[in-house]
């Protein structure tokens, strides 16, 4: 499956992603700007992400502990999700996303 | 008052990694004292997971940072490590005999003649909000804590965020300000549920405002604000402010660690794969912070360069006494220093 992510500085990135593996982890692995510090834990919210409008739908809603990790960034919108919360699969090729300037290294 | 304390060892770093270090450093007869910037020791394990289940411990198949944490200070109590919290190592001074001078932001001087640091990702310091020249404020009208509740008295205070930190603030500061607006994204809060009855009471009772929203830009001059923006979604909205409190919990930041002069590859620290020492002998890193070839940032790594850390660390602090290997499990020395013999 493929997941075309746009960085914060509004370059698009085509990543490969693997069936299993978080979202979180295929950017990281690809070497995006993405601080991900607790590594997956839903301990935080550095890996936050926008999802493409059209995908919504298809990724669903965030459970109510990752809205409690969401409080923890200044830069939330409608479309907000924790990317170590969405699990590549098939029903997801293609899956567009940006990364919000909270999950930046330097954030 | 400035205090100067003379050791063998400064761990700088309470986390997994460091508080093994004391271990291995204690079986050797040397001494540490740690200096963490948070009130605890656990590092990542106590801030960001403390009840989360980690599957990877040797002979653990399940415990909890906490617990880990706990049973980590359990083990090295025989060797009683000093510890000195809520304060950062500001530098590291290599003096003439090869020993090393370090300043914190607590007004203290460590001389010693080893430096571990096992920082994981850096110091914990608060989220900075997503807000053009923020910097300029801070300190003098935006705020991360509250030191002195009497730099708030008779000002418009503006809290944004919904947890612990933001709720408590809010009941505390009420009663001494002139007007208080507390922020937050959405109607759900994470806090205490008794502080956010006593919140929502204050708001109908007029004392509090309450916004939903998000900071989007700071009025003012001469780092004194006077007017906070917030996106909501009902427009754009201005808030008179003088004093701003934002809470958005914390995130690592290498921090003075980058100015001290050690061989970095890409914010972490470069070590030999045999004594974990750094560019700057005398120096080690151990755990998250360090990098060699095949690093994996897993505790368990940590541990073992913990324990070939600490027996270079030996050689420099007892130079040309001889270390004989031995095993908890068969050597009475061993035993007495762990007080079970």
């Amino acid at each position: 499956m493929k997941i075309t992510v746009t960085d914060q500085a509004g370059e698009v990135h085509e990543l490969e992603g693997l069936e299993g593996w978080r979202v979180m982890e295929v950017i990281r692995d690809w070497g995006l700007n993405i601080k991900a510090e607790c590594g997956g834990a839903l301990s935080c919210a550095t890996c936050h992400v926008y999802v493409d409008n059209d995908w919504l739908d298809a990724v669903g809603a965030p459970s109510d502990e990752e809205e409690d990790m969401l409080d923890s960034v200044g830069d939330v919108k409608s479309n907000s999700r924790l990317s170590c919360q969405i699990l590549c699969s098939d029903e997801l090729d293609g899956l567009k996303l940006t990364l919000a300037g909270s999950a930046s290294k330097e954030a | 008052m400035s205090t100067e304390i003379t050791t063998d060892v400064v761990v700088i770093g309470a986390g997994p990694c460091g508080l093994f270090a004391a271990f291995e450093l204690g079986l050797l007869d040397i001494k540490c004292h740690f200096i963490d910037i948070l009130d605890r020791p656990g590092g990542q394990c106590a801030e960001l997971y403390p009840e989360k289940p980690i599957y990877d411990i040797p002979a653990f198949p399940m415990i909890t940072g906490q617990q880990l944490t706990d049973n980590l200070m359990a083990q090295i109590a025989p060797f009683s490590p000093e510890f000195h919290y809520s304060r950062m190592v500001n530098s590291i001074e290599k003096l003439e005999d090869g020993s090393f001078k370090l300043q914190t932001d607590a007004d203290e001087t460590f001389y010693t003649k080893v430096v571990v640091i096992a920082a994981g990702g850096g110091s914990f310091q608060p989220k900075r909000p997503p807000v053009p020249e923020i910097e300029q404020f801070e300190n003098k009208s935006v705020f991360y804590a509250v030191r002195k509740m009497d730099d708030f008295r008779g000002q418009d205070v503006v809290i944004v965020g919904g947890g612990d930190s933001a709720l408590d603030w809010t009941l505390n500061l009420q009663p001494i300000v002139r007007t208080l607006t507390l922020v937050h994204r959405r109607d759900a809060f994470k806090a205490a549920p008794a502080s956010v009855n006593k919140m929502k009471e204050l708001v109908a009772e007029g004392k509090v405002n309450f916004q939903l929203g998000q900071i989007a830009k700071l009025d003012g001059e001469n780092g004194q604000i006077n007017h906070v923006h917030l996106t909501t979604d009902a427009g754009d909205l201005s808030i008179p402010a003088t004093r701003l409190l934002p809470f958005f919990g914390l995130t690592m930041k290498l921090g003075p660690v980058a100015d001290w002069g050690l061989e970095l590859n890409d914010n972490t620290i470069v070590v030999d794969t045999e004594k974990f020492q750094t560019s700057v002998p005398g120096i080690f890193a151990i755990g998250d912070i360090n990098y060699y070839p095949g690093k994996l940032k897993l505790i368990l790594s940590g541990f073992h360069e913990a324990a070939l850390m600490a027996q270079a660390a030996k050689a420099i602090v007892s130079p040309g006494e001889r270390v004989v290997f031995q095993y908890t499990t068969s050597s009475t020395k061993l035993q007495k220093k762990l007080g079970v013999a």
